[in-house]
């Protein structure tokens, strides 16, 4: 574990889902602290809770209890505190999907530069980020092209770059390593520890990728919606 | 309000009655009948114009050809007859020679006109009567049609007051004076006014017909892009970037079918029975409906956005 501040501060956090007879507890009593520069893998089995975590963290998924504080800012604590949730997701964190979910009618550079101008920087200045951040994970020599035409390593580096795009310090990533081969998954995971080590971020990722384990800093197991070990 | 509204039939010296008053430049005598005759072996149906050469009332502009020469048999026709100049068709009794083209004569029903010199077309009505009128005609009675006819047409002198006129002859003459706009206002709000609102009744069953078909194409399209809207909302796009996406491609979808169909329209609208006149007005009404149509299709595609879960990004 590394001695950076705590960016995702989870504290007794329960989801449930339903009622009565049909009540499913997806998340119990969860506690989970991840500092600048950790890089964490969320594991276990089908049904585990480890995805229901993952939205809590992404401010998808109102818990049913507990507190979540994010990059110093408590934002549930019983209940949302922050009325914009769309807002706090685009000021605080980056999602990296299992399939890049770029969008298809935008170049790379534009998919880059969308974030940019939904948080409202001009667009002189959004694709001259856009086209720092394409540099910066070498992918800049395809920015005009099309989502169809990328590799899926280059296609996946768009959409690392998309998710650093507006500098946010908590980066989700759901599987971000299932659609490539065991060589390219760890570039993608070398280059997230790079980025969570240059640019003080956490990263925290849902997989199910053996290969990969050991370029985490933590195995964080869930099962039954518990914390088994961390 | 006739010639156009409804029949008119007035002693043909009117013609010279009007022609005397003060202010008037020229008068010309006019009537008009459909008739039916055989061409080429197909029944062809046309509005027999029939005026006097030399004074107003006879076709604006010869397309092709020349204008009526003679007294007797010869015929200036609209393109649409389908007639070529040279040949030669038979009204009534007597075979005409179509001499000269004009374009965009017909009448409100969309037959198109032919004109003849005024006693042909006289003679022609006469030929056209029932065979007791033409017994009467042969024993030396004298048709009353064969000297009224429909209207006269006065051409004003520079600087004279049409309405003054028009007045004095409603006053002293007895008889309807109608100036070039009342006639055009009496043809839109009467006489095309019936086809005008059968024209409006298709219009609004086609733009329902395309709202239905916009919205379940914006619909079926969101439905596709349901993956690419929750990672839009899931990287904090808000709602209205969201609605305006949706409403974009309606407006899209909208333009397009607008445009092609202005393209469309003034490409074959020569060939229509009837004239078409689009006027640009028209045609931005039109577009201002097919917005709206679009933007109220596009509900059903933003109804379905607004549902989409953002963790629905996540995951395969």
């Amino acid at each position: 574990m590394t001695d950076g501040e705590i960016l995702i501060d989870v504290k007794g956090v329960a989801k449930h889902f339903g009622d009565g007879e049909t009540r499913v507890d997806a998340l119990r009593d969860v506690d989970l602290q991840v500092r600048a520069g950790e890089v964490i893998a969320l594991l276990g089995p089908s049904g585990s809770g480890k995805t229901t975590l993952l939205n809590v963290i992404g401010c998808i998924l109102a818990p049913s209890a507990g507190k979540v504080t994010l990059d110093g800012e408590t934002v549930f604590d019983g209940q949302w505190l922050r009325r914009d949730l769309r807002r706090l997701r685009l000021d605080k964190i980056g999602f990296i999907f299992q399939t890049h979910n770029l969008l298809p009618f935008l170049t790379a550079e534009e998919n880059v530069a969308v974030v940019l101008d939904l948080a409202g920087w001009s667009v002189e200045k959004g694709r001259a980020r856009a086209g720092d951040l394409l540099g910066y994970l070498e992918v800049d020599h395809r920015a005009a092209a099309k989502p169809a035409l990328l590799s899926g390593g280059e296609a996946q580096r768009v959409a690392i770059a998309r998710a650093l795009a507006n500098r946010p310090r908590i980066i989700l990533a759901d599987e971000p390593t299932a659609a490539l081969d065991g060589k390219r998954a760890g570039l993608v995971m070398d280059l997230l520890r790079k980025l969570a080590v240059e640019q003080e971020a956490c990263i925290v990722t849902v997989t199910h990728d053996e290969k990969i384990f050991d370029r985490f800093d933590r195995l964080v197991h869930l099962r039954d919606g518990r914390l088994a070990d961390a | 309000m006739g010639p156009f509204a409804e029949a008119s039939n007035i002693p043909l010296t009117t013609r010279d009655a009007v022609a005397r008053m003060p202010g008037v430049a020229e008068a010309g005598a006019i009537n008009f009948q459909n008739i039916e005759a055989a061409h080429a072996g197909a029944s062809l149906r046309l509005y027999v114009i029939g005026y006097e050469p030399e004074h107003p009332g006879g076709p604006q502009r010869i397309a092709e050809g020349r204008g009526i020469g003679t007294s007797h048999f010869e015929l200036v026709a609209d393109r649409k007859t389908g007639l070529l100049t040279g040949e030669t068709i038979r009204l009534g009794r007597n075979r005409f020679v179509v001499v000269g083209l004009v374009e965009g004569a017909m009448n409100a029903g969309g037959d198109p006109a032919v004109y003849v010199t005024l006693s042909d077309a006289m003679a022609l009505q006469t030929e056209l009567d029932p065979a007791a009128q033409r017994v009467q005609a042969a024993r030396g009675v004298v048709s009353v049609k064969s000297a009224s006819v429909a209207a006269v047409i006065a051409r004003m002198a520079p600087g004279a007051d049409v309405d003054l006129l028009a007045a004095t002859v409603r006053q002293w003459k007895h008889l309807a004076a109608l100036t070039q706009a009342e006639q055009e206002e009496i043809l839109l709000s009467s006489v095309v006014d019936l086809a005008r609102r059968q024209i409006g009744l298709f219009l609004g069953i086609l733009l329902s017909v395309s709202a239905v078909v916009i919205a379940l194409i914006i619909y079926t399209m969101t439905m596709e892009k349901l993956k690419q809207i929750a990672t839009l909302k899931l990287i904090g796009a808000p709602d209205r970037t969201i609605v305006a996406l949706i409403v974009q491609q309606a407006l899209i979808l909208g333009a397009s079918g607008w445009g092609i169909g202005l393209v469309l329209i003034l490409t074959v609208k020569d060939y229509f029975p009837r004239r078409v006149v689009l006027e640009p007005f028209n045609a931005m009404v039109l577009a201002g409906i097919i917005f709206a149509v679009c933007i109220a299709a596009s509900g059903l595609g933003v109804r379905a956005a607004m549902k989409v879960d953002p963790a629905t990004a996540l995951g395969s």
